[in-house]
């Protein structure tokens, strides 16, 4: 199935090659788990500290259990702040 | 001790400059900067006073932190009441001002009266002087800043003034210290100009001569520095990043405004983030961003110095704005950019600049403008009014042409000056001003994300990140992620964040450092400085006092509970797409537990006892 991958900041260096400044379409196996994509591009868990998925924040219990779909867009944050 | 105890009071209508001792039975209550100095401005000015006239006063204070070797100890605030709210305003700053200004030996300076002409105040250590100021009214704060080194061919004199903006009336007008570095908002510029003072120049050899117990000092600042090496976001993230690194994430999670809030999330996001500043140009090869900086003593050194391609429309054939300067910060960038709709990164730059250049608060600056674009829009304002500009949302030539003659006061600088409220008053649409108390709104929608609608209808300054930064736990996870969309826990969340801030901006420190300073890493900092007790326990407490004295300021000024709100637009437009899709504030959920948690009155009043608790 096809979902779409958004790293940015420290983490744009885990990006594949590809045009857009942070987004990548990729195909993965269905069904495939959060916390295993996060895992084939090698980010830690510490460095995957803002996980979203469609905009919505998965904490990092729930990314073990998170089954991804079609269409799903993830984008991960290492620990950022600002203000 | 580390407060020099002596308070310089300058009497500008006698044109008098004295020494007093610091009052030391506040500084026990209060600390110093923001609270000491308010509890002075509450003590010696009438909350009703005309904010622009002799009777309100301008304090400079440092913290007792402020020029030690604690990271982050280089800050200083300025406190009046406000032109813009009429409620009670103090901006903090980072640089070298605050510093040097302790260093000469001073925790503070009252600005009382009105000169009968421009003046500006040289202090040399223990001398100070008001000069006629003839040479530098008129000028840029940059002009001000190099007439002043010139004059007194010293390097390291340090400038703290006010812009062209100031001397015309811009009610958000700010004051500039070392060039780049903003005591921003509500207007303290302004009072500084309708007092005549254009200037104050510092230059201190003293240095800090009296920390209460140096060695356990030398051992809290040391930890505290590991600390803020050793997190990855003031170790690594802020310095790479700036604050800028918010954009992607806020729009990311459903809640960056755009176009004056009318909608939420912005296309052009990712053209004007920290990323985008950070990558080679197309046109000349260069990013955006050249360096970080740090303030005095800061070991996180987020600071943004910039460089518009020299070919660029905005700065073309004007080489005085091709070098390296301040370049856009988080908040500024969201207000000049998502919020006017435009995504030119050097466009927006350039505008950074100049309003560094002529001291204006970029972000009530840029949701007025915003304001006045959505009015252009409707045909509520014309191009009779703008002098010919087209101001549409999204033209970055519309936005430079407008600021270009909004720094001299030409055009339209006379209702954009006013601010939104004023502005959309005037143009008989009040509900299109992104306010609370007459401030504009900083770069996080409260439709999506509940806590931070609730610090803004609270903060004492009116609409303002800095007073609560709820987000730090509601989208970054700082100290622990709080869901968005809810409103449990909220009120108590915004008052925890409100007190600690209150004692941070007290200390001399930046509240940057609390990405990753708990009050148990900032407590033995203040604790091994000063005299008396400043355990984690009274710290939060004193948090607390300050917090409740300037809502009595408020209150005496005519503020009351009706005016803990937000705009119509934030509790009815539902936002129509993305993440946060079909969400309002639910400002009425959360405000009555918060009025409780403050032992306030269902009527936001602070009753006996509460005063008493907090001996007010
Ligand atoms: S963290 Fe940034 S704003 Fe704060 S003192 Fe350091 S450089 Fe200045």
């Amino acid at each position: 199935m096809n979902v779409s991958i958004e790293f940015y900041a420290s983490l744009m260096k885990y990006l594949p090659p590809g045009k857009s400044r942070f987004r990548r379409e990729i195909k993965v196996d269905d069904g495939l788990r959060l916390s295993r994509l996060i895992e084939q591009y090698h980010i830690s868990p510490e460095e995957a500290h803002l996980v979203l998925v469609n905009g919505l924040f998965v904490c990092g219990e729930d990314r073990s259990e998170r089954e991804l779909v079609e269409g799903d867009v993830i984008s991960i944050w290492p620990p950022v702040a600002g203000g | 001790m580390s407060w020099t105890r002596k308070i310089l009071r300058v009497d500008l209508s006698k044109g008098t400059c004295t020494s007093e001792p610091l009052n030391m039975e506040w500084a026990n209550q209060y600390l110093g900067q923001r609270g000491l100095a308010s509890k002075y401005l509450t003590e010696e000015v009438d909350p009703k006073c005309d904010a622009l006239g002799p009777d309100n006063k301008m304090i400079m204070a440092t913290g007792p932190l402020t020029g030690t070797m604690a990271s982050t100890g280089g800050r200083y605030s300025v406190i009046c009441k406000s032109p813009l709210t009429g409620a009670i305003a103090c901006s903090n700053s980072g640089g070298f001002f605050g510093a040097e200004l302790k260093f000469a030996g001073w925790d503070m300076i009252i600005f009382e009266g009105k000169s009968d002409k421009p003046v500006y105040l040289l202090i040399q250590d223990d001398k100070a002087e008001l000069r006629p100021g003839d040479g530098i009214w008129g000028k840029s704060a940059w002009e001000t800043d190099d007439i002043l080194h010139q004059t007194h061919q010293d390097p390291q004199l340090r400038v703290a003034c006010v812009g062209r903006t100031a001397e015309h009336g811009c009610l958000y007008a700010a004051v500039m210290n070392d060039k780049h570095r903003a005591a921003g908002r509500s207007g303290v510029g302004t009072v500084m100009a309708s007092k005549n003072l254009k200037a104050v120049a510092v230059r201190g050899t003293g240095g800090i001569g009296n920390v209460h117990d140096a060695k356990a000092f030398m051992a809290a600042t040391n930890d505290g520095k590991a600390v803020l090496a050793e997190n990855a976001v003031t170790g690594q993230g802020l310095p790479a990043y700036g604050t800028q690194v918010l954009m992607n994430v806020i729009n990311g999670v459903g809640a960056l405004p755009a176009r004056n809030m009318r909608d939420v999330g912005f296309e052009g996001a990712e053209n004007i983030s920290a990323e985008a500043m950070a990558e080679p140009r197309k046109s000349d090869g260069k990013p955006n961003l050249t360096t970080n900086g740090a303030c005095f003593s800061c070991t996180i050194a987020c600071g943004r110095i910039s460089t518009v391609d020299p070919s660029h429309f905005s700065v073309k054939d004007k080489p005085e704005y091709q070098g390296a300067s301040g370049g856009l910060e988080y908040e500024a960038a969201w207000a000049l950019g998502a919020d006017t709709g435009v995504d030119d990164l050097d466009a927006l730059t350039y505008i950074n600049f100049l309003c560094n250049e002529d001291g204006m608060d970029p972000i009530t600056y840029g949701a007025t403008v915003a304001a006045a674009m959505e009015m252009f829009e409707d045909g509520t304002i014309t191009t009779k009014e703008t002098d010919g500009i087209e101001l549409k949302f999204g033209s970055a030539e519309a936005f430079v042409a407008i600021t270009e003659q909004f720094v001299t006061g030409e055009g339209f600088a006379a209702d954009l000056g006013m601010g939104s409220k004023r502005l959309c008053e005037k143009y008989g649409q009040p509900d299109l001003s992104m306010t609370v108390k007459g401030q504009e709104f900083p770069a996080y929608d409260p439709r999506g994300i509940q806590g931070i609608g609730l610090a803004y209808a609270t903060s004492n300054r009116g609409a303002c990140h800095l007073r609560g930064y709820t987000i730090a736990s509601e989208v970054l996870g700082i100290p622990v992620k709080t869901e968005m969309n809810d409103t449990d826990g909220k009120a108590e969340l915004v008052k925890a964040f409100q007190d600690a801030t209150a004692l941070v901006d007290s200390a001399g420190l930046c509240v940057f450092t609390t990405f990753a300073w708990g009050m148990d890493n900032i407590a033995p900092q203040i604790d091994a400085a000063c005299e008396g007790d400043w355990s984690v326990e009274n710290c939060l407490e004193t948090g607390e006092r300050i917090w409740n004295m300037e809502r009595l300021f408020n209150e005496a000024a005519g503020f009351t509970a009706d005016d803990d709100k937000l705009p119509k637009r934030l509790l009815k437009e539902v936002i129509k797409h993305g993440p946060t899709e079909g969400q309002v504030n639910r400002l009425g959920e959360m405000l009555p537990k918060y009025y409780e948690a403050r032992g306030w009155t269902a009527d936001g009043k602070i009753p006996d006892e509460t005063r008493q608790r907090l001996s007010l």
